[in-house]
């Protein structure tokens, strides 16, 4: 019996853009359902930039933008922004790098301010530089060097599958380039990269349209202009030779393993993209899922198993040349090789006798509904749309997610699974140096 | 590089006018089966979360981590697949989590799809049947979540400085060892589901673009089949800090150590709170205190360290917490019990305070601004018995804490005479320059 499929809802959000003379985008989203609003710039430079001899840069950059800059001191940016009520961040991407706030709406002022005046210059000297070289080595003894399964599989897994340095070097950074990084590099990096052409400003939430459009003439108005650089050529070749590599993790209890495959450009080919986007879900989303079902609950030759697009799970803010990613948590002794055929087996069936009934309908409710919670905190549609403006100049596309994934066809999820060949496949296995 | 300062330098805009504080439009019921349910209307995304509370204290550890590994692994009329394939076609899903206080199921789905949410989570909560298998195969997989959980220096910090805290407290021990989840099986699974999966006293909390009271109409449809009285347990309050010696636990190799402060705390009613919450902002809860200025901002020593308050049921504790260098932990640990002492010594400057204030009360909006922040802050209140009216109580407290009651406050509970204090550690590295500031106790992991 056919199933009846879920009607997929579709979001309203208002969009108005517009560009100032000085070259700055602009996306505005009003809502004024909650007295509060998102502000995001976001600077079209990201990992994949970095400079040979500079890994890691763009990070350490990130939190020079924070160090002070024209008007105001070390502190003041974050004390500003709490000051008002809000909470602020920003993180840095492959593609891009992001700075954010969410207030109470009436600071809309002062945010403005505060990302204007770091647009125009931030303070680069050489004290906040060593302090910040201290405190991202921190920030990498936290997320890598001291815990298990660190940079695993998003640091790890780009050398095997890539072999140009902007799409295959940590991101992170080494030591030794982050001690070695001077102000003299950072004011390049920011005359270059930070330029009023190459931003995007996006303010979502309780404001005026009118009001907002004014204050951002005022404050970003005077920005110097520069022109966005010409962006770099970072495609690669597909694979056509499987990679597999491994390596010990001296404080993993159980052995691990991903495997990614390229997919097409998720800018270029968007239509041919978004089945990729869908077939990771099939796989992985929850107990209901096919991997799941037959990894995790069959054979119990897994633990824990996950199923992305992008190396940092980013499916809509990331450029070409990307990939979809599995990965699993194996028990202990488990075996990576069994894993990784039962994965190609479990493809090939699908690809051969295509989803059940329901199979694909419900996994696209299930998205949509993580589509649409995703945009329910104000400052999630400034950040989402300030990257679609910057790499698609489509920031309503936000809107449309939800329907676009909902058209996905059973035909389309087949094709894709056909694609994902073992000669296709960069994996890396996780040896667990720390069972006992 | 030179920035060249323009000759009048622009000023800082200031602030418009504070938006007064709007609860959403919510409506309350409780069913003839003891269960309460909230209902509260933010119709932004065409989505409902839902989270249901119910009492948990004092149920046996391995058998209550299991449970909620378990409990969505079928029914007499669904498997786990179909449980799980049921809720997806709605744009559903459901988890289960637990603590010392509470069992925990929470979910979204398309709002279109909450009758059926609910009807499933009846199914589960009225018929759930452990099927071996499947609580074999879940019980390999909470296992193996517990050995990678105990060797992240996170988990392991906190396992000993809860050991610290509450001695034979039942909050001492909150996860089980492997052998012991390895000795259950489903039927002290449904025992144990039988005595605590119940409505009285369990708070089920819905937040979507709804009408509340329809809403309440149908999950008393839904619910009203779930039956069975309350586990009244002896949970007794917690033990006051007994400061001591730094406990160093030994982590050999580690490139970090794990820095924990417990100091103590009262609960959201108390007539502190406040006071005490603007007080340990000002100390470290938040980017812009004195702590972070000072250890990250200033020194280097440690990327996010953080401080915060903790309410459970049979009490509140403070606990800061940093990573910091393995070279810098002696210093790290000076500059920390100097931040506390000089805020329990001097009163906080105004523009702190007011600083802190702006942060407590802008935080608050932002929490109520979406569905999810929503229910979950609805639930926890719910669960320390108020309703989001409490807000608006907690705003005004907020609003009207002086300088000397921050300083009263700070006096009272941040002083580190107080404090208990554990690190996670290189010993080998890092027990004598701990040893020059204070009195160590050192444990192997």
């Amino acid at each position: 019996m056919p199933t009846r499929r879920a009607r997929i809802p579709a979001t309203k959000y208002p969009v108005e853009r517009f560009t100032l003379d000085n070259g700055l985008r602009v996306v505005l989203t009003p809502d004024r359902s909650a007295p509060v609003i998102g502000v995001a710039v976001v600077y079209d430079v990201g990992i994949r930039s970095e400079p040979e001899g500079r890994t890691g840069f763009a990070h350490l950059f990130e939190h020079l933008m924070f160090q002070g800059s024209e008007n105001l001191e070390k502190l003041a940016h974050f004390r500003h922004v709490q000051g008002a009520g809000g909470t602020f961040n920003g993180s840095t991407h492959l593609d891009y790098t992001d700075y954010f706030e969410t207030l109470p709406s009436n600071a809309l002022e002062r945010a403005l301010f505060l990302e204007a005046d770091r647009m125009r210059g931030p303070r680069l000297t050489e004290e906040n530089l060593r302090n910040q070289v201290d405190v991202v080595k921190e920030e990498i003894r936290v997320n890598v060097l001291n815990r298990p399964y660190g940079g695993f599989p998003w640091l790890t897994l780009p050398p095997v599958m890539f072999d140009t340095f902007p799409n295959a070097h940590d991101g992170y950074g080494s030591f030794d380039d982050l001690e070695s990084a001077t102000v003299a590099d950072a004011a390049d990096f920011f005359r270059r990269y930070y330029a009023s052409g190459n931003a995007v400003l996006a303010v979502s939430g309780d404001v005026d349209v009118a009001e907002a459009t004014e204050l951002i003439e005022r404050h970003f108005g005077d920005v110097p202009a520069r022109p966005a650089p010409d962006r770099p050529d970072f495609t690669e070749p597909d694979l056509t030779v499987e990679r597999r590599t491994s390596y010990t993790d001296k404080l993993a209890p159980l052995p691990a393993v991903a495997g990614a495959w390229r997919v097409p450009d998720p800018i270029g080919d968007f239509a041919n993209y978004l089945p990729y986007v869908v077939l990771a879900e099939v796989l992985t989303d929850g107990d209901a899922s096919r991997l799941v079902e037959r990894l995790v609950q069959r054979d119990r030759s897994v633990t824990a198993l996950g199923g992305y697009l992008g190396f940092m799970g980013d499916p809509f803010d990331v450029r070409d040349p990307t990939a979809l990613l599995l990965q699993a948590h194996l028990p202990p002794g488990g075996d990576v090789d069994k894993v990784l055929r039962t994965i190609d087996e479990e493809l090939d069936r699908l690809a051969t006798d295509g989803l059940t009934d329901g199979e694909l309908a419900r996994t696209q409710a299930r998205m949509a509904t993580h589509l649409l919670r995703d945009t329910d905190a104000v400052l999630g549609r400034a950040l989402q749309m300030a990257v679609l403006e910057q790499q698609r100049g489509e920031p309503g596309l936000l809107n449309e997610l939800p329907r676009l994934v909902g058209e996905v066809t059973d035909e389309q999820v087949r094709a894709a699974a056909a694609t994902l060949r073992p000669e296709r496949r960069a994996a890396i296995e996780v040896i667990a140096g720390g069972a006992r | 590089m030179t920035t060249t300062l323009p000759a009048a330098p622009r000023a800082l805009p200031p602030l418009g006018p504070n938006r007064r504080l709007k609860l959403p439009k919510q409506a309350e019921r409780t069913l003839a089966n003891g269960l309460t349910v909230i209902a509260v209307r933010r119709p932004a995304v065409p989505l409902v979360e839902l989270r249901l509370w119910m009492p948990f204290g004092r149920a046996h550890l391995a058998r209550g981590a299991m449970l909620a590994q378990t409990v969505l692994s079928g029914t007499e009329t669904h498997t786990a697949t179909q449980i799980a394939a049921e809720l997806q076609r709605v744009g559903g899903g459901l988890s289960a989590g637990v603590d010392p206080d509470r069992l925990m199921l929470s979910g979204a789905s398309l709002v279109t799809g909450l009758d059926r949410m609910l009807e499933i989570l009846a199914d589960v909560l009225t018929g759930a049947t452990y099927p071996t298998d499947w609580v074999d195969t879940e019980r390999d997989r909470l296992v193996d979540r517990i050995q990678v959980a105990q060797s992240q220096p996170a988990h392991l910090a906190r396992t000993a400085l809860l050991k610290r805290i509450y001695g034979r407290h039942p909050y001492a021990v909150q996860t089980p060892e492997p052998d012991q989840v390895r000795a259950i099986r489903p039927p002290a699974l449904r025992k144990l589901h039988a005595e605590r999966v119940r409505p009285a006293e369990a708070v089920l909390v819905l937040v979507g673009d709804f009408q509340p009271e329809r809403v309440l109409d149908g999950a008393e449809t839904a619910l009203s089949a779930w039956t069975g009285e309350g586990h009244p347990v002896d949970l007794p309050p917690a033990p006051a800090l007994q400061p001591g010696p730094l406990l160093l636990v030994d982590r050999p190799g580690s490139v970090q150590s794990s820095l924990r402060i417990a100091l103590p705390a009262v609960p959201r009613t108390h007539p502190d709170h406040a006071a005490l919450q603007l007080a340990n902002l000002v100390f470290g809860g938040y980017f812009s205190s004195r702590w972070t200025e000072n250890i990250r901002e200033d020194k280097g020593y440690t990327y996010g360290p953080y401080s915060a308050i903790e309410h459970s049921v049979a009490g509140s504790v403070l606990i800061a917490a940093a990573e910091v260098a393995t070279e810098v932990t002696g210093p790290a640990l000076l500059e920390t019990t100097y931040e506390l002492g000089r805020l329990a010594s001097l009163p906080p400057k105004p523009d702190e305070l007011e600083q802190a204030r702006q942060y407590a009360l802008g935080t608050l909006q932002l929490g109520m601004s979406t569905q999810a922040g929503l229910a979950s802050l609805t639930s926890a209140y719910a669960g320390n018995g108020l309703r989001l009216d409490f807000l608006a109580e907690h705003a005004a407290r907020l609003a009207a804490a002086t300088v000397d009651d921050v300083a009263a406050a700070a006096a009272r509970y941040l002083a580190p005479a107080h404090a208990v204090t554990v690190v996670l550690g290189d010993a080998e590295r890092v027990a004598a320059p701990l040893a020059a500031l204070t009195p160590v106790r050192v444990e192997s992991a």
